[in-house]
């Protein structure tokens, strides 16, 4: 049997939500039979590759740099999935958006006012967007798995149904926070 | 009494029973989040819309009374829709992190939401800035986790007596305010009775330093009830 093609990204967020994907212990044996990751945190492979099948991705898109991966993950991918409350909603990653010029002023935050001595604000660092978004903002989303972080049961739950070609059903599943 | 259809089912109730009461004293489940039994009734968040066959328009079940031979569907897929689509409304009018609220795990906002199954919310998000008050010895508000249920005002002004909260603006800019817009530390009606906090469905107010499982218990609705009783 052809193994199904997954990749995972870790974008703004804690990597809580990896942690929990690993958290599946032994079901993660059960999944390993059917398929085969190819682009992850976990893995030392630096480009997306292709024609991959499923897509789970960690955290809120909060600069440039994710923005351009995650819309290269989109293209090169036939189901993506939110996983987390980070990606689903910005969770904490976008407290900042509350504030006028938020990219400015966590930077301004983050690196003058906090610092000691001779802040200065980091130039070689990918630009932050104006506001820290949900995936779905950014692309279209398949499925979302909400959860800060989603348990280990849930994200099995949705991608058993999808590997049997089901398609989950979060009523009483899905949980913000 | 009063002999009506809800959901196929034959039942008998009192004259000008609520549908709402009519439904649940016949264990149909309806969502609310406005509606505490006790208070009277606002039907403000329009959770609990039911359709009454003969007309095209939905009803919310907490404010309307029953009437003879009515058939009333409390869950219909068109329903379930727009009630994940006003759970999806509350969620993105303000700032809701649940993750570091207080009321995470004990929240009617957030259960509904889970119940329902909404995964996410089609609505852009408003990252509001709402002022906190947390002037009082040990109640504050967080206004960015209000939904204007007015539970809270419906609680100080008929259990209470007092008076204290109010609402100010209209629309998504409406604030919970203490006497004239005061901070809570200078408001002389308020006799810091915690019931606002009790009756709060989600982490709007609370109790400082006090978990929200202990604070959010609802016996407030036994206290409504005995005090509503009691000749
Ligand atoms: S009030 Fe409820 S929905 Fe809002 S952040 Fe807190 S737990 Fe989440
Ligand atoms: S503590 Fe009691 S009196 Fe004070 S605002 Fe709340 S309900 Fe009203
Ligand atoms: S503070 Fe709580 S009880 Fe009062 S209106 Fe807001 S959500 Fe409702
Ligand atoms: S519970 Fe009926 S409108 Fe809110």
């Amino acid at each position: 049997m052809k193994k199904t093609k997954v990749s995972t990204i870790w974008l703004s967020g804690c990597s809580g939500c990896h942690m929990s994907f690993l958290d599946q212990d032994e079901l993660l044996l059960e999944l390993a039979k059917k398929i085969q990751m190819v682009y992850s945190p976990l893995m030392d492979i630096k480009t997306f590759p292709e024609n991959v099948d499923l897509t789970l991705i960690e955290g809120a898109v909060a600069n440039e740099e994710q923005q351009n991966l995650l819309k290269e993950a989109r293209k090169k991918t036939k189901i993506l999935i939110s996983l987390g409350d980070c990606a689903v909603t910005g969770n904490v990653t976008a407290l900042r958006n509350a504030w006028s010029d938020s990219d400015q002023a966590v930077l301004k935050k983050a690196y003058m006012e906090k610092s000691n001595k001779n802040g200065q604000i980091p130039t070689d660092v990918p630009k932050l967007l104006k506001k820290v978004r949900p995936i779905h903002e950014v692309v279209n989303v398949d499925y979302f798995i909400p959860g800060c972080p989603p348990p280990a049961g849930v994200i099995n739950y949705v991608l058993t149904e999808l590997l049997a070609g089901k398609t989950p059903n979060m009523e009483g599943r899905s949980k913000y926070g | 009494m009063v002999n009506l259809k809800i959901d196929g089912i034959e039942v008998e109730v009192p004259k000008d029973t609520m549908i709402l009461k009519a439904a649940k004293d016949n264990r149909i489940d309806i969502p609310t989040l406005c509606n505490l039994e006790g208070l009277i009734s606002y039907g403000g968040c329009r959770l609990c819309l039911v359709e009454i066959s003969g007309s095209s328009k939905l009803f919310p079940a907490c404010t309307t009374p029953v009437s003879p031979g009515m058939e009333i569907t409390t869950n219909s897929n068109k329903l379930k829709e727009y009630r994940k689509m006003t759970i999806q409304l509350l969620l993105s009018e303000r700032t809701h992190i649940c993750s570091v609220c207080v009321a995470n795990d004990h929240c009617e906002l957030q259960s509904l939401a889970n119940q329902l199954g909404v995964d996410h919310t089609i609505f852009e998000r408003n990252w509001t800035k709402e002022e906190i008050d947390s002037t009082h010895d040990f109640l504050v508000i967080d206004r960015n986790r209000c939904i204007l249920c007015t539970r809270c005002i419906r609680v100080c002004d008929e259990i209470e007596g007092v008076h204290t909260l109010d609402l100010r603006l209209r629309g998504k800019d409406a604030q919970i305010i203490m006497d004239m817009d005061n901070q809570w530390i200078n408001s002389c009606s308020c006799t810091s009775c915690r019931k606002c906090s009790n009756v709060c469905p989600v982490g709007a107010i609370y109790i400082e330093g006090e978990p929200v499982s202990h604070t959010k218990k609802k016996d407030i609705v036994e206290f409504i009830k005995t005090r509503r009783n009691r000749k």
